[in-house]
């Protein structure tokens, strides 16, 4: 069954690639672990758009419209990330940045984050959520400090405590959780930790816990989100490990916690039957969209300044799912997958220019247009794409929500532009700097390698133009079924 | 009240003043055993109190009256409180007043006139003993009076020989909160009576001395009454300590045998109570002195802990 | 007086209770790394008596495969983990904390009230024989959050986060007499190998700042 391939695929490459993955082919064995992964969440896909939901292995695992996209989504971008670091972990090895010891760490712990990500998305019962997500973090750290300068242990530790910490209380949440349901549903077994079965008993849930279990959910998996002021840990983690980490950490780890927030969010949603959960997503999102933007000001390496974008981009859709309803769920959702897409496209394009550099510090890096046009306008399309310029998908997406919270919460919007504008302003000046500035370094002899950049560029702008009506009807139904208003 | 009560109430005031000194002989006497020693004999406290009866008091030109006042005051006190406390019954003529925070309140007095009449003289090591006592003081009392609250709070009353008597009256049970609270009232104990950690009563190191400072400038029966007052201090507590946390034995009713039973079982606890306190005197090193509120500190935490875990748990 | 006696194990379980928030406070004001691990396996000992005790109260069985597995992972590997890298490592003393004991001490009183405060609705509502402890959990969770904050030695951090992770199960006992096995499983499993991710990791920045403190990991700022 594909459901089988989807899981056993990652787990197998970690086991392989553990023992293999210091030799000549593993970035080819990477790449191809990470294309069955990918051809098995297509047929489930598929085989969800025919069927409707599923549930597999005794109700352990369920999968519905609103996992599914990110099931494919995550084994999309894990491929093309592969494909990408092949040629960049090369010619890493080759600069002697790092040991063959430390190459079959970092492949074997990449399918094995891949596997715990699907994991974490797919599962049924809430107590495997919180197991995958804190065996999501632990797969990374090794892989944060994979190069042992002092700033990447130091990212890899405030990571580790941080992220710990912070999934600590979310334990504590899932215990509340279960406490609440135990009474409805009964010890017998997981039944009580199932989401469908908490789902369909949602009302009859205690409220004062389920409220209290939610503030504990929300700091917990909302610190592994990024949301300010639980966001230290990131601008560190993104920005020092190697690049297709980084791309990875941005595009999809953040969107697997946020998944499980708005899990979470429903459940308490439908039995507190007041907006308090909204409430608080909305409060948290809008504080993770101000402070990034502000901080993007005193950036001076390149990978924090995206790192504190990506920080932007989760509060914007923490606040569209605070919002709820059918618009502003939709918009969220479209926002995940094109700012997932665009975020890891501008790691890539970002990885080859500090590799070319040799630096990740933003004043040491000019020209790229000259170096290399296709890395320069890889970066210059990127950044435009995520800083909401149309016709590119973000734009539809950051479009909806400001609408939204127009007719909803009109409070929110002036906030929400001016910090937009901000961003946008600090991105640019940057990044123009970097394209098109002088720099007496000769054009490289051959364009590096940017199908994953541009494939996923190509992307976005489609979803800015016109959205596939299969894909327009998973929203749809994910929109409904996380519903809130 | 009939004339027995009265006989009783002062037999045991002069139990409780002279049974004191050879209850410090007997700590002493266990102290030396642990430390592989010979001890003076258990009556040794006595002549030494007995010498200095003898004595001339030498008193300095610049004392004021309140040098001569404090002794008797602060035996006066030590009396007062050993009247007060249940130590062999519980229904004496003394009763009434034998409000545990106003015993407090009695210690304190005698605290600050000790410390007053070690300023008076002027010299250095009297204001440096004051200052010590008073710093300690400060802090044990919240502690003690938590350990109090706590101790109330299980038996619904502040009266001393009520709490003893209801806690005698129920069967043995596992009291988290009463077991904190006693640690907490022993690490008191310790600060409050000179003993190591906090103190070294035996020291004639003056810069290190907190209690023994308070005494220099006494000679004579003046020091007699203080080291009197001291040992009868240390006993109060001992009794404050066995009525709340072992109370089992102490009379309540004034039949004769009943109170020899009840006198013959405190002798037993404080013999038990003397030695451990030895034993916690040799396993403990002094605490330099800017140590003791940490120590204090602890204290009262472990007061407070025990509050707590009575508010949440019931136990 | 309402002073009805209990059942002698529950009076044992709230006996145990108690002496966990004790130990918690004692590892809040400890300064030997030595002593403060073997704190922490006595508090896994504590766990896994407390646990014992319930499963044989409530005759469940999975609470007693919840105790084996509390002794073999909290009381004997993760202890002799840590002494093994505190001996390879060299660290046996913390540094002075940020705030002097006494006032942490202080500290953790009042976050052992809010505690409570924050644990009344749950007691409340919960309907096991020691829902009382649920506000001790819940304490010792934070007094765990306050001595991470205050330590200084990445070692002493560690442990206070084991610490977390003890008074988190010991919640998930008194409030729900333990989640359901896999779940239980899977969380050891994600200890084990934070603890062995942290080993690895340990040794990495000792050999790039030739000490275990924490003030040469606090030098990434904002304009870098």
């Amino acid at each position: 069954m594909e459901f089988i391939i989807l899981l056993g695929a990652p787990l197998l490459g970690a086991l392989i690639l553990g023992v293999f993955g210091g030799r000549r082919l593993a970035p080819e064995v990477n790449v191809g672990f990470s294309l069955v992964t990918f051809l098995a969440a297509c047929a489930l896909t598929s085989r969800i758009v025919a069927h409707g939901n599923l549930l597999v292995a005794r109700e352990q695992f369920f999968i519905d419209a609103f996992n599914v996209f990110l099931v494919t989504l995550t084994a999309f971008v894990g491929l093309t990330t592969s494909l990408f670091s092949r040629p960049y972990m090369r010619i890493e090895a080759e600069h002697g940045r790092v040991s063959s010891g430390q190459q079959r760490l970092y492949h074997s712990m990449y399918q094995l984050f891949m596997a715990t990500m699907l994991i974490a998305l797919t599962t049924n019962n809430m107590g495997l959520v919180w197991v995958a997500m804190e065996a999501a973090t632990l797969s990374t750290v090794l892989l944060v400090t994979l190069y042992r300068t002092p700033a990447s242990l130091e990212a890899g530790w405030k990571y580790f405590i941080l992220c710990g910490v912070g999934i600590s209380q979310a334990l504590f949440g899932t215990i509340l959780l279960y406490f609440a349901a135990e009474k409805v549903l009964g010890s017998e077994g997981v039944s009580a930790l199932l989401w469908t079965h908490l789902n369909a008993v949602k009302g009859q849930l205690e409220p004062s816990v389920l409220g209290l279990a939610f503030v504990f959910l929300l700091v917990g998996y909302g610190t592994k989100v990024g949301l300010a002021p639980l966001h230290n840990w990131l601008p560190d983690a993104h920005a020092e490990g190697p690049t297709p980490i980084s791309a990875v950490l941005s595009g999809l780890l953040l969107n697997v916690a946020m998944y499980a927030v708005v899990r979470c969010k429903v459940l308490v949603e439908g039995s507190l039957q007041s907006s308090l959960p909204g409430r608080m997503l909305m409060g948290f999102g809008l504080l993770s969209v101000v402070l990034a933007a502000f901080f993007l000001w005193r950036q001076r390496d390149v990978k924090r300044l995206f790192a504190y974008s990506s920080i932007e981009h989760m509060g914007i859709i923490a606040f569209a799912f605070g919002m709820g309803g059918p618009v502003a769920n939709f918009a969220a959702l479209l926002h995940m997958t094109v700012h997932s897409l665009t975020k890891s496209s501008i790691f890539f394009a970002v990885g080859h220019a500090t590799q070319k550099a040799g630096s990740q510090i933003m004043d040491n890096i000019r020209g790229l247009i000259t170096l290399s046009p296709t890395v320069g306008w890889g970066l210059m399309m990127g950044t435009l794409a995520i800083l909401g310029t149309p016709p590119f998908g973000v734009f539809a997406s950051e479009f909806l929500i400001l609408t939204t919270a127009m007719k909803q919460q009109p409070w929110a919007t002036p906030i929400l532009l001016l910090a937009l504008g901000v961003a946008f302003a600090a991105i640019f000046g940057r990044v123009q700097s970097m394209v098109f500035g002088d720099t007496s370094a000769k054009r490289l002899p051959h364009p590096p390698a940017l199908i994953p950049v541009f494939t996923h560029l190509g992307l976005v702008l489609l979803l800015g133009f016109f959205i596939p009506p299969y894909l327009a009807d998973w929203y749809r139904a994910a929109a409904r079924l996380i519903g809130g208003e | 009240m009939n004339v027995f009560d009265w006989i009783v109430q002062l037999m045991g005031i002069a139990l409780a003043v002279a049974a004191a000194p050879v209850f410090v002989g007997w700590v002493n006497q266990c102290r030396a055993w642990l430390q592989n020693k010979s001890a003076p004999s258990l009556l040794q406290p006595y002549r030494g109190i007995r010498k200095l009866f003898h004595k001339d008091a030498v008193i300095a030109e610049n004392a004021s009256r309140l040098f001569r006042l404090a002794p008797y005051v602060v035996f006066g006190a030590m009396v007062t409180a050993a009247a007060v406390i249940p130590s062999i019954a519980t229904r004496l003529p003394f009763t009434q007043a034998a409000d545990a925070i106003a015993l407090v309140g009695l210690l304190a007095t005698a605290r600050v006139f000790l410390s007053l009449a070690a300023m008076d003289v002027g010299t250095a090591f009297g204001t440096l003993g004051a200052r010590r006592e008073m710093m300690i003081g400060f802090l044990a009392e919240p502690a003690l009076l938590v350990v109090i609250f706590v101790v109330s709070l299980t038996c619904a009353t502040t009266a001393l020989p009520m709490i003893a008597e209801r806690l005698s009256a129920q069967s043995f049970t596992l009291n988290p909160s009463l077991a904190f609270t006693a640690v907490a009232f022993t690490m008191v104990l310790l600060a409050e009576n000179a003993r190591i950690p906090v103190d070294n009563p035996a020291t004639h190191l003056e810069l290190t001395m907190i209690h023994e400072a308070l005494l220099l400038e006494y000679s004579a029966r003046h020091l007699a009454l203080m080291e009197w007052a001291a040992a009868l201090k240390l006993f109060n507590y001992a009794c404050i300590g066995l009525a709340m946390f072992i109370p089992w034995g102490i009379a309540t009713s004034h039949a004769p045998l009943r109170l020899a039973v009840s006198v013959m079982l405190l002798g037993v606890k404080l013999l038990v109570a003397g030695a451990g306190l030895a034993l916690i005197e040799t396993l403990s090193a002094k605490l330099r002195v800017f140590r003791a509120p940490e120590f204090l500190a602890t204290a009262f935490l472990f007061a407070v802990l025990g509050l707590l875990v009575r508010l949440l748990l019931g136990a | 007086m309402n002073m009805t006696a209990l059942p002698w194990d529950l009076q044992l379980l709230n006996a145990l209770a108690a002496l966990l928030l004790l130990l918690s406070f004692a590892m809040l004001s400890q300064r030997r790394i030595v002593a403060l691990v073997d704190l922490l396996a006595l508090q896994g000992a504590l766990l896994c008596i407390a646990t014992l005790l319930l499963a044989w109260r409530t005759g469940s069985r999975h609470l007693f495969v919840s105790a084996a597995l509390t002794l073999g992972l909290k009381v004997i590997f993760l202890p002799w983990l840590l002494h093994r890298l505190i001996r390879r490592l060299g660290v046996y003393w913390d540094t002075e904390p940020l705030l002097n004991i006494a006032g942490t001490m202080l500290v953790g009183v009042l976050v052992v009230i809010f505690a409570f405060g924050l644990a009344q609705p749950i007691t409340a509502l919960a309907s096991t024989a020691t829902r009382n402890s649920i506000g001790i959990a819940l304490a010792v969770i934070l007094i765990a959050f306050l001595t991470m904050i205050t330590r200084r030695k990445a070692m002493s951090q560690v442990v206070g986060f084991l610490s977390m992770e003890n008074g988190l199960f010991f919640g998930a006992m008194s409030a729900t007499y333990g989640m359901p096995m896999i779940v239980e499983l899977g969380v050891a499993l994600d200890v084990l190998v934070a603890m062995l991710v942290l080993g690895v990791f340990f040794f990495q920045i000792r050999e790039q700042f030739d000490s275990l403190d924490l003030k040469h990991l606090e030098s990434l700022k904002e304009d870098q």
